[in-house]
């Protein structure tokens, strides 16, 4: 292989695992969701949408950094995802319906109505936030002279991807160490259980929708310094997010993370080898293979390795 | 000839062993009762007899074949229904739908299934209610419709999850008379139960599971007796 | 009388274009008509079958495509698309089926919502086979005037309900309704569930494509990004059902109505163009909470809500 080539497939690498740990926050929401209260969002990518336009907002309006706005855009996704679930959602499960996707659905509705009401509010442009670090990378020649390969390394990529870890590390911190954070967990494993221990598992749901839309709101902020938007940019997220919970096994976290990565390993790969057109039929080649030949996903081979099966 | 073997049969689950190493077997015309205290793999024993489950070793044969590894809907189609503990009625048919879908898989047209259908729910005492929506059933009766709908199939073998439970005194006559009015029409039963009275006065001989193991088997006399049963049921009674 | 009725439907509706109709009435006219067959085909999938399908788009796109093809590529009358999509649409249908079916409920439609990306993506880059973005143009129309049209796909409407019935009224529809309310209780009781949830996909794929293969031949224009669109057509499908009633013979027909002047009403309102999914995304939401089964399959509840509004005498 030609030095040329080794640094193409270097640098292919590199971005691969800077946007699978993005992936992986993205997934991360709707994993815990699909967890908790066995429903699938689709309005999870809208709700990333909602996030990326409120940095975008704040960065245009107020000048303020997307990064810092994760602190303002996820508390607002977790308020508004707790009045969707108290308000909408909730109310659908109670009802009988003939068909018990009436949830799903619902949440198709509720993608459809924000993401035409960003349409209504700012156009259908594409945009930008033109932050100032937009385009600064650290280049392997600068830090080592005599490097054989020339490697860069993109300034606002590694800041998202640091963040992404963090925000990771700190919801695995919830999830294990705290009170609800175990309440969640319990809910997710057993619901029957969770309700005999005394588990509020209503408020749990209502908390745990909450956290999800909190989750891929700030994935939202952390995509808007590298990424543009427009109003219809949520489905390819949900689409992306649902590849990977399925990828990664159905509502387990760890199976998340790894899926979120070995995504965005592959779809780095297929636009760099095959073309840039073909990295979404990459995705869906993944998600396919996966249903075919491991349907419980990467968990269910670790766990199966574990217990020796 | 038996009509069931189960063979050594285990199963697993994750790193839990549900049940190890049970072997028994049906014998034609006989009701086989499957007691043991809560947890002791009875209804697991049924899932893997009914396909639910492949067994994780051993092997199930019925009517001389090997049926371990088939699908539900193949096991069903050679002669073995089953009920369920929880009931699964199908909610939004009516009692009469319930029955004539499952008749479907004997029945050459319509007429067929709605005539096995009306036999059937004629000798389950459900005709009356027929044309109830199945989800709005008292539960004694939703139990009856598990067993209706089982033998609108035409089984031979037929395996009953907990049909007694939850049923008042007379629910609980009529149900027996059923089960008994079932033996007499040929048709082999094997039976989960916990109440004790009923299943000591209805079984031909009992296979007593603890920790997913067989301790004993016999008739419901030397049940009765044994005291490495009564020990399980009251290693049960003391820790309830 | 109510045993006449759907032949007294027909019958006023073969006879509508002697009425002298405009073009545009006779336009939405057979709009109503195509998507009453296509919910009609997502209702025997979903409705009955319980198999929620958020990606019709994928057949009614192949249909399309095989019309198209067929006029692009053997320069042969699109039309014979309606034979052809038959063979191609359920070859397909039984490739979704393999993969998708093996997942329940929700995971079920996020898959098939997959698959009609997946082919919408793919259509789009077969640039060779497809044509790409550019589309196919059916450049000789079979005929100006609507009539024929619209007696076409009446035809195929007409034939589609009366399956539905016969299938529904049959084994098939028990079965399908019993893996619906129950799979593994279907399954206990000799239901090969995966068998007959293949085969309600079929059916309802393949009706789906000859809407498709109707719509290539009328409009004379596609491309990926029409008929493999996720909400122009996989969730409007969903919406005239749900609209209309799930499970209902009658409920895609009110659905379709509905669903095709509203959008109409909807084009009519100046610049509200780019936002009328909005209004379809409330109208969606409204009748999951309140009319979870739909029109016909909640009428009762809504003559009751109309007679609870009656002043008190």
């Amino acid at each position: 292989m030609s030095s040329v080539n080794l640094e193409v497939l270097l640098q292919t690498l590199i971005s691969g695992v800077l946007l699978g740990g993005l992936y992986a926050l993205i997934a991360l929401g709707m994993t815990i969701i699909m967890g908790v209260m066995k429903i699938i969002n689709l309005a999870h990518g809208e709700l990333m949408m909602v996030g990326m336009y409120i940095a975008f907002v704040l960065f245009s309006w107020l000048h303020i950094d997307p990064y810092l706005s994760v602190f303002i855009a996820a508390p607002a996704l977790f308020v508004l995802g707790v009045g969707l679930q108290k308000f909408l959602i909730n109310p659908v499960m109670k009802v009988d319906a003939i068909l018990p996707e009436n949830q799903v659905i619902l949440t198709v509705g509720i993608g459809m109505v924000l993401a035409n009401l960003a349409t209504i509010i700012f156009q259908s442009d594409y945009r930008q936030t033109p932050v100032s670090y937009a385009t600064k990378a650290w280049y392997l020649t600068d830090l080592w002279k005599g490097a054989p390969l020339e490697l860069s390394l993109s300034f606002p990529w590694s800041v998202s991807f640091t963040i992404a870890v963090l925000i990771t590390a700190c919801l695995w911190f919830f999830l294990a160490k705290t009170d609800t954070g175990k309440s969640i967990r319990a809910t997710a494993q057993d619901l029957d259980a969770a309700l005999l221990m005394g588990v509020n598992v209503e408020r749990m749901r209502v908390i745990t929708f909450g956290l999800g839309s909190a989750l891929v709101g700030a994935a939202g902020c952390l995509f808007i310094p590298i990424y543009y938007i427009y109003p219809d940019i949520g489905g390819q997220f949900t689409l992306i997010s649902f590849v990977i919970t399925i990828l990664g096994g159905l509502g387990s976290t760890v199976g998340a993370i790894l899926g979120g990565l070995i995504l965005g390993l592959f779809e780095s790969l297929t636009a760099t080898y095959i073309g840039m057109g073909w990295a979404p039929v990459g995705r869906f080649m993944i998600f396919v293979a996966v249903l075919i030949f491991i349907p419980g996903g990467v968990a269910s081979l670790l766990r199966s390795r574990k217990f020796g099966k | 000839m038996s009509l069931l073997e189960v063979k050594k049969v285990s199963r697993f689950f994750g790193g839990i062993t549900a049940v190890k190493d049970v072997s028994f077997e049906i014998t034609k015309g006989e009701i086989l009762g499957l007691i043991g205290p809560n947890g002791a793999g009875k209804t697991t024993v049924f899932n893997v007899v009914n396909g639910f489950y492949p067994p994780s070793r051993g092997e199930v044969f019925f009517k001389g074949e090997r049926i371990s590894g088939l699908k539900p809907h193949q096991i069903c189609q050679r002669g073995l229904a089953r009920t369920f503990q929880v009931v699964k009625p199908l909610q939004r048919m009516s009692v009469l739908d319930n029955v004539v879908a499952s008749a479907f898989l004997r029945a050459k047209d319509r007429k067929e299934a709605d005539t096995i259908a009306a036999d059937v729910l004629n000798f389950t005492a459900l005709y009356d209610d027929r044309n109830v929506i199945s989800k709005g059933l008292p539960l004694g009766k939703r139990k009856r419709l598990e067993i209706a709908r089982a033998l609108a199939t035409q089984p031979d073998l037929l395996l009953l999850d907990e049909s007694f439970a939850g049923l008042n005194p007379s629910e609980l006559d009529e149900s027996i008379q059923i089960i008994r009015n079932i033996k007499k029409r040929g048709i082999t039963i094997m039976i989960i139960e916990h109440h004790m009275k009923v299943i000591m006065s209805i079984s031909d001989r009992i296979v007593v599971l603890n920790y997913g193991e067989k301790i004993a088997e016999g008739s419901p006399l030397e049940i009765g007796k044994n005291p490495l049963v009564v020990e399980a049921y009251l290693g049960e009674a003391q820790s309830a | 009388m109510k045993r006449y009725i759907t032949y007294i439907v027909l019958g006023l509706l073969a006879l509508l274009p002697l009425l002298g109709l405009n073009s545009y009435l006779m336009h939405i006219l057979i709009l109503v008509i195509m998507w009453s067959v296509i919910g009609m085909a997502w209702n025997l999938l979903s409705g009955y079958c319980g198999q929620v399908s958020f990606g019709h788009a994928a057949f009614f796109g192949v249909g399309a495509y095989t019309a198209g093809m067929l006029y692009s590529k053997l320069g042969i009358s699109g039309w014979w698309g309606f034979p052809a999509s038959v063979f191609v649409v359920a070859v397909f249908a039984l490739g979704i089926g393999y993969i998708c079916l093996r997942l329940r409920g929700p995971y079920f439609a996020l898959a098939t919502l997959s698959m009609g990306v997946i082919f919408r993506i793919v259509a789009e880059n077969l640039v060779g086979v497809t044509g790409g973005d550019l589309g196919i143009m059916i450049r000789e129309r079979t005929w100006i005037d609507k009539t024929w049209y619209f007696y076409i796909i009446l035809i195929v409407a007409a034939a589609t309900y009366y399956l539905v019935r016969k299938v529904i009224e049959s084994k098939l529809g028990y079965y399908f309704v019993a893996i619906r309310e129950d799979q593994d209780a279907a399954e206990s009781l000799g239901i090969n569930t995966t068998k007959y949830k293949t085969i309600a996909l079929i059916l309802s794929a393949v009706i789906t494509g000859f809407a498709g293969v109707f719509y290539t031949n009328y409009m004379g224009y596609i491309d990926p990004k029409v008929v493999f669109a996720l909400h122009d057509i996989s969730i409007i499908t969903i919406m005239v059902v749900m609209v209309g009633g799930v499970a209902t013979y009658w409920g895609p027909v009110v659905g379709a109505i509905i669903m095709v002047l509203l959008a109409e009403a909807i084009r009519s309102i100046p610049k509200l163009g780019t936002a009328h999914h909005t209004l379809f995304g409330v109208l969606l939401i409204v009748i999951i909470i309140f009319l979870p089964n739909g029109i016909v399959g909640d009428f009762s509840k809504l003559k009751r809500l109309f007679g609870m509004r009656r002043p008190a005498p």
